[in-house]
Formats: structure tokens, C-alpha cells, sequence
């Protein structure tokens, strides 16, 4: 027996494509000369989903896309004058089937007020524009289909009864189902009882013929089928109807549709095949599944695992060849880079599963744009570039309210009203662009807007203000990085001068997290451009191996800067233990990972160690570390899965020996070293008191009581700071 | 690295006997719930964490997945905590987690009835009786059955965030 839940989830995300490529054209429409192939697109959406949402019995959203689609029709059969307004109504309609999909998917009923409320817009709509009254039609179509539904249940049980049960206006079909295997054919045949009740079947594996009593129209039939079969195997035909014949003299049920008007519908419910324009929408549907494949992440992410753990293995295997110091030429040696070229490129192979086109991020502003334009009362025109630009699918995600943020503020406060810009001799349309490039191993989001550009005076005064440092001899660049101080703009005035601060630290925040870096570039009068750097993945980043003592700990290379050797006069002392380090211009806080961390057999002495000029939430600073080892790629583990955050720690990774190795997080490891200097006392508790794991057969049994405090200390402080 | 292959048995044990994987901690026998096992290995390469507890050894790579690694018998201040090619890390599957835990030795599984298992005395210090399931009573050994799910999940043992942080 198919469980019809289990097409639920295919459903919902073929639903969910449906709306944004409904909303994609709605956007591209162009109200005076409406594109035909455009408007049977958003047609066939509606209508795709409205058959889908009646065979699962989703009714909210069946009735929703009955209405809606109906309005279309008219509007495809040239019977409705297409006008901006209108368009707005079905974004707004398109905005309400998606939350009734929500809805639906986390197995709730869909809010009933907002039901009702589009229901009756659109229904208003319907008898202004067409002066009809979609919605009674509507009604009958549920209250039909539900009868219907109730007849296939009786009918399954006493065929006898079920003549009787079916409602007076049906049509009867004859479903061809080819080519479908005997297992399928059950399943779909049981399907279509679902669908009316099923009289008469016969035929063979190429052709097996089903006459279905039904009140739903050919298309309907076929839009339900069209989820569990491919559209070339399925041919429906209409039959004279029984029974009712006298009570509805058309065999189709156009009264149910009330369509009866409409030359297309006539021609569309008579032909045998399913017509032309159907076709493309069901070859969607079909065709893109043959083509690719939908997997859940976690899968996806445990072959990276295993591809990650199958590369260090290999190098474990190399190295112990080498060790052996057998010959170059044998067939061992060959063999093994044959294994480490192959295990490389499985490991691109997958990781490239993981990526997404730009057009999945890009493809939501033309919507946010038109809205907000319409309701700033400024012309914008949206240009993007760079759609195809693949990203990590991780990472689209987190991409996306940043990059909202700066599109609404470059609409809000950047692009000036039309007046303003053609009294500064601009065109009036605003000029947006969004725009993606791979950069060597990063990807490169721009935000670009032709608008007025960021004002230097006012930011420097605001900063002022704030009690931000600031000199008037700063460069502009400088300048601009000031706006994403936490909490810079937050006072009311500012938004009426730039605005581009507010909530900008949070922008700054997320991207650092994800380990890239914001650049603004800003020209007054010109406009202003940001620059946002990210890595092409979370999976994997480029890492800097340090050695502090005898542990390895890995710096993200985005954050590293340069490093050096301090020299004994470029160190100053400050406040006592504070030491800072003069690099070129400037002084720099000298944070020794070792102390920080409780590193043991560390280099203690500065000027013995290498300094890593690194940058981190705004700031720089030097960290002391023993040896740089290294650069190299690795893959990202996240410590939370099993323990918890670790402070001064962003994550782990397994380095080719198999061994563990922590990737530091230069802002956090800066809060850790702060917090353990103002707690005097710990800090003076001598390093041995946490005994390395490194070295094998240390003893150690009651040192619980002098490492719980220090743990809660840390706690405490990053509470404050979260 | 070794695997027990005993999570199957259980299937067919009967529905009032449970079985256990007894280990030692110094001289004394603890068993934990069988079911919680993943597998047992070597103690080698834990990679430390810098300000945890001194009980929390650090982190180990278990196939790909970074895993904490606890010494019990440090937590429970037992034994001197020795590290050679005998020390044993279980590792185990407690909520949604996977962690090891460092003991001296897994000597055997036991199966134990309803009968054998006593409720735990009034007192305990380093071990709270929040985290004892009871005693078990075989002839000349005495097992004290840990919850190790509620122990390791504990907010002392500092494996898992705590709300609010």
C-alpha cells in the first residue's frame, strides 16, 4: 500500500520551486505588453500546486491556488488587464501560498484569517475586474472534491454503491497508462481512486487503459499523476459521462471550473494528449529529477568525513613508505600516488556537492527591491552579476541576512529620491548592483549602489561622539571601517544622516564568523561599494599551522596578516605586564597563545618567538607563537557536536597523522587573555598545574579542585561579551 | 583499537535482565549500561583543551569525528591515572553524543536479573547517588552500576554548554 506521505516531502519542494519561479516572472512581467509564454508559466504554477495540494488534501492552499489561478487564466485569455497593482495582489498571494506550505510542512493548519483575508481579496478582484465570483466556485470545487473522495472510499468497499455515491457533475476518462510496470501501476491506479472512483480496468504492461469517474477536469488529473509519473506516460481522454448526463450536458464538468466561456479550457479538456502548453512545466517536473538527485546535507557531509579520513590515511600510508626507505620505483610507490591523486580528487569531487549558484542568494532581492523601492518612493533598477558563481550551500545560507541588510540600507539611505538625483544631475532611476566573482580560493560579494555615498564629516562626528578615537588627518578608509563599531548608529540621529551604521557591527560580525572580511569603498556623490570576502567554503579553510610548545594549533590564514621576529626595542611595556609590539607605525598588544591557553614548555621570552599579526573583529594584534609549521587546507570539525565551546577555540581539525589539532579564534582568544589578566590570581597559578596530555604516564588526581573556577571564570566573562 | 560485539545480544536477553559492561577504576568494579557502548579502544593521541577540568582529557579523532575524552578516574579521585598500552577509553553514545571515558581495565559483560541489583547506600562523596543506578550483588564482587548518561550529561562534569552561556 503507498503511503501518500511519503510524496509530502517531494511535494513541498517542487511546490516551493514552483513559487519562486511564479514570483520570478511575476517580477520580470511587464504590465503593458504581458509576455504569453510569462503568463502560462505563473499559470501552470498555480495550477501544478492547486493539483498537488488536492490529492494531499491541503485545502487552504487548494483553494488558494483555485482563486489565484483562476485570475490568471483571465489574465492569460487577454479577459484582464494586467496593472501594477494587480501584480502586487498576486505577490501577495504567491507570499501566502509560501506560508501555507510552511504550514502545511511542519503538519499545521495554515492561519485561517489569513486565508480568508486572500480569499477575499482575490475574490474582490475577480468581481471588479472580470465580474465574476470565483470564490462559490471554489466552494463547490472542495465540497465536489471531498464528495468525491468520500465515494472512492465507498466504492473501494461496495462497488455496487458507489454508482450512487458519485456526484451528479462528473466526467468519466479513460487513463492510459504506458510503459508502467505492473508494481507502479497498482500505485498509481489506487492513486486515481483517490481521485474519483475507478470502474474499469484492462490491458497490459504497454498499455493498460483505467476508466476513472471523477468531477475533476483532465488537467487536474494530470497535475496529481504528474508528481508519481513521468507526463509521457500517461494519456487521458473523457468519456460520456454516466448517469448525470441529463443534468450536465457537458461531459466535462465545466460548471465545476466555470470555465465554460473560455475556448481554452474546451480545447485543453477535449484533446487526448496533453496540449502543448502543459509541457514544459510537466517536462520540469519530470525531467529535472532524472537529471539530479535531492540528498539530504548530512549525508553529503559524512562522505566528506569519509573522504577527509581516507585522504589522511593515504598520507599515513605515504609516509610510512617512506620511512621504509624502500625504492622510489616500486610498485608500492606508484601505486600510492596513483591512490593519493585519485583520493584528492574524490575529496574536490565531493566537496563540490556541497555548492549552490549565487542565484539561490541573488534570486530573493528583485522582490525586496520592488517593495521597498515602492514603498521609499524611489526608482531603483537591480542588476546582478555573477549568478553561477557556486558558494558552499552553508554558507548561502548565512550569506543571506548580511547581504539583505546592506541592500536595504543602500535603498534606504544610500540611493537618493528621484529629485534629489536629478537635481545632482543623476538619472532618476537608482542603480543597484549585486554581484558575485570567484577570487582565487574566496568568493567576492559586492553591494554597489550609485547613490549619494557615505558622509566622512558626519561619521566622524558621530564617532566623536560615541567616544570612538578618531583624528581628522584618518584616512577615508578608515573612515567607513568606523560605521561598524557595535552600537555606532543606534541613536536616532544618524539615520537621517548616513544610517549606514545601524546594525552594521552585526553584518561585520557574521561574516568574520564565517570567516570572511567587509571592505566599503564610498565615494560622496558617487555611491558606495562593500566587499564582502568569504572563504568558498565552511568545510574546509586554509589554515596556518603554529607550534607552542609541543602542541600544533591551527590560525585561519583570512586573519593572518604578516608575521616577524619581535625585536627587543620594539617591544614596550604598558600597564604593568601589557606589552606592545611596533610594527612599522603602529603598536600592536603582544597576546602569547601560550598563556592564553596554559601551553606548557613554551617560549616564554618575545624575542625568541615569532609574532603573527593577525586581525580580528576590528582590531589587530600579535600572538606569540613558538614555530610557524605550516600552510595547508583543512577540514573544519566542528567542537560543539560532542563537547561544548571552547574558549579561544573556533573549531578543531585532524591533521595528517591522524591527531587533533584546535583552530584558534583570534577575537575570542584576545577576551580569554583579558579575562585571565584581570583575574590576577589564576594567572600567577604556575603552567604546571595543567599537566599536558601529551605526555604519556603523567600522573595527576586531585587537580579537579583548582581547574573548576578558572572554567566558571571564563564561562562568566564570555556571557558578558556574547 | 578492538570492537565489543555485544550490542546484538541483548535483542535476545530476556526483558528482566540487563546486561552491563563491568571495567575497573583502582580496585573497584564499575559497570555501565551496555547499551550506551559504541566500541572500546586505546588510549593515544588526545589532543588537550586548554581550561577544562583536569578529569577532561581533551579531544581525540574517532574515525572523522572529534570526540572528548574523560578520566573517570580522576573525576572520581580513584587511582593514579596511568597512561600506557593497557589504558582502555569506552566510548560511549549518550545523548546524541559521543564520548570516551578512561578507565583502567574492561574485565567482562555481565548479565544481571532484577534480584542482583540493590538500591545504592545513603552516602558518597566524590560520587554522588544521583549518578548510581544501584549494586550490583554477585557472589564475591560487588559492581556499582553508574548512570553514565545522567553522570556524563551532568552540569559537573562541564561536557555539555550549559543554557544561558
Amino acid at each position: 500500500m503507498m503511503d501518500i506521505t511519503d510524496f509530502y516531502d517531494t511535494f513541498f519542494e517542487e511546490a516551493g520551486e514552483l513559487l519562486t519561479e511564479m514570483e520570478q516572472h511575476l517580477l520580470e512581467l511587464d504590465v503593458d505588453a504581458p509576455d504569453p509564454e510569462q503568463l502560462n508559466a505563473i499559470f501552470r504554477a498555480a495550477h501544478s500546486i492547486k493539483g498537488g495540494a488536492g490529492t494531499f488534501g491541503f485545502e487552504a492552499l487548494q483553494r488558494t491556488t483555485h482563486l489565484l489561478e483562476n485570475l490568471l487564466d483571465h489574465a492569460r485569455c487577454g479577459q484582464l488587464t494586467l496593472r501594477r497593482d494587480l501584480i502586487d495582489v498576486f505577490l501577495e498571494t504567491k507570499d501566502m501560498l509560501n506560508d501555507q506550505l510552511d504550514a502545511y510542512r511542519q503538519s499545521v493548519e495554515p492561519d485561517p484569517e489569513a486565508l480568508e483575508y486572500i480569499c477575499q481579496v482575490l475574490r474582490q478582484l475577480a468581481l471588479e475586474e472580470i465580474g465574476e465570483d470565483v470564490e462559490g466556485a471554489a466552494e463547490t470545487t472542495v465540497a465536489a472534491k471531498t464528495g468525491s473522495e468520500d465515494a472512492a472510499i465507498e466504492a473501494a468497499k461496495t462497488p455496487a454503491q458507489a454508482e450512487t455515491a458519485v456526484p451528479a457533475d462528473t466526467g468519466r476518462y479513460q487513463v492510459a497508462l504506458l510503459k508502467v510496470a505492473e508494481k507502479d501501476r497498482r500505485l498509481l491506479i489506487e492513486e486515481l481512486a483517490h481521485l474519483g472512483s475507478v470502474e474499469n480496468e484492462s490491458g497490459d504492461e504497454n498499455r493498460y487503459e483505467v476508466v476513472l469517474v471523477s468531477s475533476l477536469g483532465i488537467d487536474d488529473i494530470e497535475a496529481v499523476l504528474c508528481f508519481v509519473t513521468e507526463p509521457d506516460q500517461l494519456e487521458i481522454a473523457p468519456l460520456a459521462a454516466v448517469g448525470p448526463e441529463e443534468k450536465t450536458p457537458n461531459p466535462v464538468p465545466d460548471s465545476v471550473l466555470k470555465e465554460p466561456e473560455k475556448p481554452g479550457a474546451a480545447r485543453q479538456e477535449q484533446s487526448v494528449t496533453p496540449p502543448a502548453a502543459r509541457k514544459p512545466a510537466t517536462k520540469t517536473a519530470g525531467g529535472g529529477e532524472s537529471a539530479s538527485i535531492r540528498v539530504p546535507v548530512s549525508k553529503v557531509d559524512q562522505i566528506i568525513n569519509l573522504v577527509g579520513e581516507l585522504v589522511i590515511t593515504q598520507s599515513m600510508l605515504d609516509q610510512v613508505v617512506e620511512d621504509s626507505g624502500s625504492d622510489r620505483d616500486s610498485k608500492l610507490s606508484s601505486g600510492l600516488s596513483l591512490l593519493s591523486r585519485t583520493a584528492r580528487d574524490l575529496q574536490e569531487a565531493v566537496m563540490s556537492v556541497r555548492m549552490v549558484p549565487m542565484d539561490y542568494v541573488f534570486s530573493r532581492f528583485p522582490r525586496l527591491v520592488r517593495d521597498l523601492a515602492g514603498k521609499l518612493g524611489k526608482e531603483i533598477e537591480l542588476i546582478t552579476e555573477g549568478k553561477s558563481t557556486e558558494l558552499d550551500k552553508g554558507l548561502t545560507e548565512r550569506i543571506i541576512d548580511p547581504l539583505t541588510h546592506l541592500v536595504r540600507n543602500s535603498l534606504d539611505h544610500g540611493i537618493e529620491s528621484p529629485e534629489q538625483r536629478e537635481a545632482a544631475g543623476k538619472s532618476r532611476t537608482g542603480n543597484l548592483l549585486l554581484s558575485a566573482q570567484h577570487q582565487g580560493g574566496n568568493i567576492l560579494i559586492e553591494v554597489s549602489d550609485d547613490g549619494g555615498g557615505l558622509n566622512r564629516e558626519k561619521i566622524l562626528a558621530k564617532a566623536a561622539a560615541n567616544g570612538l578615537s578618531i583624528s581628522e588627518s584618518m584616512s577615508d578608509e578608515d573612515v567607513w571601517q568606523l560605521i561598524f563599531a557595535p552600537g555606532f548608529s543606534t541613536a536616532a540621529e544618524v539615520s537621517d544622516v548616513s544610517g549606514r551604521g545601524v546594525g552594521m557591527d552585526v553584518v561585520k560580525r557574521n561574516i568574520e564568523a564565517m570567516g570572511g572580511h567587509v571592505e566599503i569603498d564610498s565615494r560622496p556623490g558617487n555611491g558606495t561599494t562593500t566587499r564582502i570576502v568569504l572563504p568558498l567554503t565552511l568545510a574546509i579553510l586554509d589554515g596556518m599551522s603554529v607550534r607552542v610548545g609541543s602542541e600544533t594549533f591551527v590560525l585561519p590564514v583570512s586573519g593572518v596578516i604578516e608575521s616577524l621576529q619581535p625585536r627587543s626595542e620594539d617591544l614596550y611595556p604598558m600597564a604593568g605586564e601589557d606589552l606592545l609590539l611596533k610594527v612599522r607605525d603602529d603598536y600592536l598588544p603582544l597576546l602569547s597563545v601560550h598563556a592564553a591557553l596554559d601551553v606548557i614548555g613554551a617560549v616564554t621570552d618575545p624575542t625568541e618567538a615569532i609574532a603573527v599579526i593577525v586581525h580580528g573583529q576590528g582590531r589587530r594584534y600579535a600572538l606569540l607563537v613558538d614555530e610557524l609549521i605550516g600552510q595547508q587546507q583543512v577540514v573544519v570539525k566542528n567542537l560543539e557536536t560532542n563537547y561544548r565551546k571552547v574558549p579561544g577555540i573556533s573549531a578543531a581539525t585532524i591533521l595528517g597523522d591522524g591527531s587533533v589539532s584546535l583552530i584558534l579564534d583570534i577575537a575570542d582568544l584576545h577576551r580569554l587573555h583579558q579575562s585571565k589578566k584581570t583575574e590576577g590570581a589564576f594567572h600567577s597559578i604556575p603552567q604546571s598545574s595543567h599537566p599536558s596530555t601529551l605526555e604519556s604516564g603523567h600522573t595527576n588526581s586531585t587537580r579537579s579542585a583548582t581547574a573548576q573556577p578558572a572554567q566558571r571564570t571564563v564561562s562568566n566573562v564570555e556571557g558578558v561579551n556574547a | 583499537m578492538s570492537y565489543v560485539g555485544v550490542a546484538e545480544k541483548t535483542s535476545t536477553a530476556l526483558a528482566r535482565d540487563r546486561e552491563f559492561l563491568v571495567f575497573s577504576l583502582g580496585e573497584e568494579e564499575y559497570a555501565i549500561d551496555i547499551l550506551k557502548v559504541q566500541e572500546i579502544r586505546g588510549y593515544d593521541n588526545v589532543t588537550r583543551i586548554a581550561n577544562a577540568p583536569d578529569f577532561i582529557k581533551g579531544v581525540s579523532n574517532l574515525r572523522g569525528v572529534i570526540v572528548p575524552i574523560v578520566d573517570l578516574r580522576i573525576k572520581f579521585r580513584l587511582s593514579d591515572a596511568v597512561y600506557d598500552d593497557q589504558t582502555v577509553v569506552i566510548v560511549v553514545n549518550i545523548a546524541e553524543r559521543v564520548v570516551g571515558i578512561v578507565v583502567d581495565r574492561v574485565s567482562d559483560v555481565m548479565t544481571l536479573s532484577d534480584e542482583q541489583i540493590k538500591p545504592a547506600p545513603e552516602f558518597g562523596v566524590s560520587l554522588p547517588l544521583d549518578y548510581i543506578s544501584g549494586l550490583g550483588n554477585l557472589e564475591h564482587r560487588m559492581l556499582v552500576l553508574v548512570d553514565i548518561e545522567k553522570l556524563l550529561t551532568s552540569r559537573e562534569m562541564a561536557l555539555v554548554a550549559e543554557a544561558g552561556e
